[in-house]
């Protein structure tokens, strides 16, 4: 990644900031190969968000914890106990009932109803025994599931990351560059949100979020909007400290010399030179949120039982692992998330570098 | 590098201490490329003896003495396979790691630019210079203890045993080198490598530095390796001088000769570029003057008129300021203030076209009084007359008008250009607050003008800022106040942080612009000589207060204030 770039001198075409960074990350094998993932992700969920693939996640498909395709003859012990459950209930003999037959006073309207019931036909679909990454306990795809929980996953954290990145950044630039009053009014607010124990600070917001009747039915943006507004702190006090850093910097001067606003002082001269400071904070706060995700679904505030995520699929392989069910755990831990999680990390360094033009 | 080890019987001592070799260091950039810091650089320094290394930046001046203590980066730095570094006969770049670390440990010390950030800001003095010599000396706790208040008092610290206890930042910055040097020699070194060690200081504090070199050397009998950009400061206390450019030795011999006979080109240019104290020519000679031609120093110079400088009564006044104030309030304690005067009561009048000069040194409120002018920092009180408006009343709408014609060049072009903007953008931007141009196609028109003008080619238009070397930058610096087509410029130190051949061409540079379009410069400068060779007026500043000011000419030739005939006595010097 140090290397020096030889640059192309064509005297008239001035190359902006976005293609001279292009062209450095371009260089940068690690940085493309994590954007050639990053991309294959973001297509991945568009994909599922229109409904072109695992639209029909929620089918059960299988057997319970039906096994990979590729290791078909693994022994599903849960798939038989359920078959031989079935099988039994289908044969079972309501004849030994007859004993209590002489003092159920029903007993005659059951027999009504239980003949009824027969003339039903009950289609139990045919469940497959293996699919193509296993299946879980209602025998839904764990493939399925792993696109499906991507869209969510990387949807929460990437929006509930860019808010509090936003907020954060606002309020830093303000309180670093205008110091004096408005300084220590953010200083004042930062204390006292900071003092209120995090899980507390979550149930408040939810509980506002949810006495909302428009955003009631949307589950997922209360938890977009929880983590976005909670996670501004720590961006906060590391913009504000840039910002208080180049305040006093000669190159701000010299645009309050040329008489430069405010304004374009505090976002157009100061925050490029930061960006690289944002920039990995939100990638680590991506990577926060999606694992914060995880917890908020196992305390019951996290995505909707009726939508699949990274954290319900992480939370479910915990029982699973112990019966020998590991392909869920490996499907969204280790194939996706963790995937998804070091590509993001190192493209967002490679983006740093590749915006930086100090660097050499 | 290779694993050759040198192994050289150390009974017989050679003449000279230290003795560098055909050095050739490169730094890797890449797999494949390797930029070259020096060139097969060969010189010797002999036991007891000062010798200088003088070059400007890039010169590889500071490589060679990393080279010399091993500090060089390892995974970067590629070293010659004939190069050598002999000490005592020991090739240090290809000895045993521990037989080189006993010799650089011990034997070798090394002084830095910048005392402030060698000395750890969170330990005491004392403590600092205990630890090495418990580390080093192994001395016990109470013996270290009176052993350093010896060495505080041998370089000059009055009150060692209580300055002991001080914390670095409760010193004056000559106070902290002489601490360093004090660590420096605390082992009783051989060889003390001295890089840059009064650049940071004032004039008058630098001559102090030097005296105390110059007598702990002949006291412990050592050699001193002295390192700097400026060839004027050795000339009394080096006996050899190594001029080096770009990485090769230009020029070296005994003191006398190179600067009463330089051979080389370059140390003629070197010696000349300086603006002098007695002569004041229409242009400074520049380096390619030198390469270019066979003249010697002072029929060069010669070749340059003298322009005369001064104010008449006549001249219509820009700038009036009377009577302007700053305080600054630093804390003390928990809710206490107490007032600094930065700037107390300055008045002075800049005429139409003319320079005036201000000179003082670190601290004494020059910076601030020119920020000032621009309303950069709030003045407190006084009032500064612009076209008979006072600009520090005005309500930021009118003042915006007033902010085009006066401007300000600071003193370092690495911290004063965006390092995101290209240039075209960093010259534009000025054109587009104030409206001038009627879209950005002439914009860039008139941008590609105003680099031609100071000298850059239009290809400069599409680069970032790091791509330049200083004295570039500090172009482009001046292009972009240029493109306000302002009245009054503010030179902060300007040129303080540029080499000195880089320092003649902005100079001129300056002098041109003011030639052609009758700028008048406020020129700010702790360097007594170049305030001198452009200013027609001139105040003398210390602690806040103006305590001289007068024409130029009139305050070198009489000073009258005690203060001012120090400065000047320690440019004699």
């Amino acid at each position: 990644m140090n290397r020096r770039l030889p640059r192309t001198n064509d005297a008239g075409a001035s190359p902006g900031v976005w293609r001279l960074a292009w062209q450095r990350l371009r260089r940068d094998r690690v940085g493309m190969a994590s954007l050639y993932v990053v991309v294959a992700f973001l297509l991945l969920i568009a994909a599922s968000h229109f409904g072109l693939i695992a639209a029909d996640w929620q089918q059960e498909k299988g057997v319970s914890f039906a096994n990979p395709s590729f290791l078909p003859h693994l022994e599903n012990r849960e798939a038989q106990q359920s078959l031989q459950l079935q099988t039994a209930q289908a044969q079972s003999d309501p004849s030994h009932l007859a004993q209590f037959r002489a003092v159920d006073p029903l007993a005659a309207t059951y027999d009504q109803v239980q003949q009824r019931a027969l003339s039903y036909q009950i289609k139990e679909p045919a469940r497959a025994m293996t699919l193509p990454f296993g299946g879980d306990k209602w025998g839904r795809s764990v493939l399925a599931k792993m696109i499906k929980g991507a869209e969510i996953s990387i949807a929460v954290g990437l929006l509930a990351a860019l808010i509090a990145t936003m907020l954060g950044t606002l309020f830093g630039a303000l309180a670093g560059y205008l110091g004096r009053w408005v300084n220590d009014l953010l200083e004042w607010f930062y204390n006292v949100f900071t003092s209120i124990p995090y899980l507390l600070l979550i149930f408040a917001i939810i509980a506002v979020v949810k006495a909302n009747p428009a955003l009631q039915s949307q589950g997922l943006l209360t938890i977009v909007l929880v983590l976005g507004l909670t996670g501004w702190t720590g961006v906060y006090r590391l913009v504000r400290a840039e910002y208080m850093k180049h305040t006093h910097r000669e190159y701000v001067r010299a645009a309050d010399a040329i008489g430069a606003s405010v304004w374009r002082r505090m976002f157009v001269h100061i925050l490029p030179n930061i960006s690289h400071i944002i920039l990995v904070q939100l990638s680590l706060l991506v990577v926060g949120f999606i694992k914060a995700e995880v917890i908020l679904s196992f305390l019951g505030f996290g995505v909707p039982v009726d939508m699949v995520s990274w954290g319900t699929m992480l939370d479910e392989a915990q029982n699973e692992l112990v019966i020998g069910k590991w392909w869920q755990l490996v499907g969204a831990g280790l194939l996706t998330m963790a995937v998804f999680v070091t590509a993001f990390s190192l493209l967002t360094d490679a983006l740093r570098d590749a915006l930086d033009p100090k660097l050499k | 590098m290779s694993t050759a080890y040198t192994h050289v019987a150390v009974a017989a001592q050679p003449p000279q201490l230290l003795r560098i070799d055909r050095l050739s260091i490169g730094f890797r950039i890449n797999r494949e490329d390797v930029v070259p810091a020096t060139r097969a650089v060969s010189f010797a320094v002999p036991r007891e003896s000062v010798v200088a290394l003088v070059g400007e930046s890039g010169s590889g001046k500071s490589v060679t003495a990393l080279a010399v203590m091993g500090l060089l980066p390892k995974d970067s730095a590629v070293i010659g396979r004939d190069s050598g570094i002999y000490y005592n006969g020991i090739n240090l770049l290809f000895a045993l790691p521990a037989q080189a670390r006993s010799v650089r440990g011990k034997e070798i010390a090394m002084i830095f630019q910048e005392p402030m950030s060698a000395l750890n800001p969170v330990l005491r003095v004392g403590a600092q210079i205990e630890e090495v010599l418990r580390t080093h000396l192994r001395m016990g706790t109470r013996a270290a203890r009176a052993r350093a208040a010896e060495l505080l008092s041998e370089v000059g610290i009055p009150e060692p045993q209580r300055r002991l206890a001080s914390f670095p930042h409760e010193l004056s910055g000559g106070q902290q080198q002489r601490v360093m040097i004090a660590m420096a020699i605390a082992c009783e070194p051989k060889l003390l490598i001295a890089d840059e060690p009064t650049t940071a200081l004032d004039v008058t504090i630098q001559q102090q530095i030097l005296e105390l070199l110059q007598r702990l050397k002949t006291r412990h009998r050592m050699s001193i390796l002295f390192i700097t950009h400026d060839l004027a400061l050795v000339k009394r206390h080096a006996d050899q001088v190594v001029v080096l450019q770009d990485g090769v030795v230009r020029e070296q011999g005994g003191a006398q000769q190179i600067f009463r006979a330089p051979r080389d080109a370059y140390t003629r240019a070197l010696l000349a570029c300086r603006p002098g104290l007695d002569r004041r020519p229409q242009r400074l000679p520049v380096v390619e003057d030198f390469l270019n031609s066979d003249l010697r120093v002072d029929a060069q110079a010669q070749a340059f008129p003298e322009r005369v400088r001064g104010v008449s009564a006549d001249d219509a006044m820009v700038l009036i300021v009377n009577h302007l104030s700053k305080r600054f309030y630093l804390r003390s304690g928990l809710f206490e203030k107490q007032p600094l005067a930065a700037v107390s009561d300055v008045s002075f009048r800049l005429p139409k076209g003319k320079t005036v000069g201000l000179v003082g040194e670190s601290g004494s409120g020059k910076s601030t009084l020119g920020l000032a002018l621009l309303r950069l920092h709030a003045a407190d009180s006084g009032e500064v007359l612009f076209e008979g408006n006072d600009i520090l009343r005005l309500p930021p709408a009118r003042f915006r008008a007033y902010k085009r014609r006066i401007q300000i060049i600071f003193q370092n072009p690495y911290a004063s250009l965006n390092p995101r903007f290209t240039v075209g953008q960093i010259l534009l931007e000025p054109m587009q607050l104030h409206g001038i141009g009627a879209d950005d196609r002439e914009r860039r028109e008139l941008a590609l003008a105003w680099l031609r003008k100071v000298g850059l080619e239009e290809a400069a238009y599409a680069k970032y800022p790091h791509e330049f070397s200083g004295g570039q930058r500090q172009r482009i610096a001046v292009a972009r106040c240029l493109t306000l087509k302002p009245e009054v410029i503010v030179c902060d130190e300007c040129v303080s942080a540029l080499d000195v051949s880089v320092q003649a061409q902005v100079l001129n540079l300056l002098q041109d612009l003011q030639d052609e379009f009758g700028l008048s410069y406020l020129f700010i400068s702790h360097d007594l000589a170049v305030v001198r060779h452009m200013s027609d007026y001139m105040l003398v500043m210390r602690a806040g207060e103006v305590v001289e000011q007068g024409e130029s000419d009139a305050i070198f030739h009489a000073p009258q204030h005690p203060y001012t005939q120090q400065l000047l006595a320690a440019l004699r010097n």
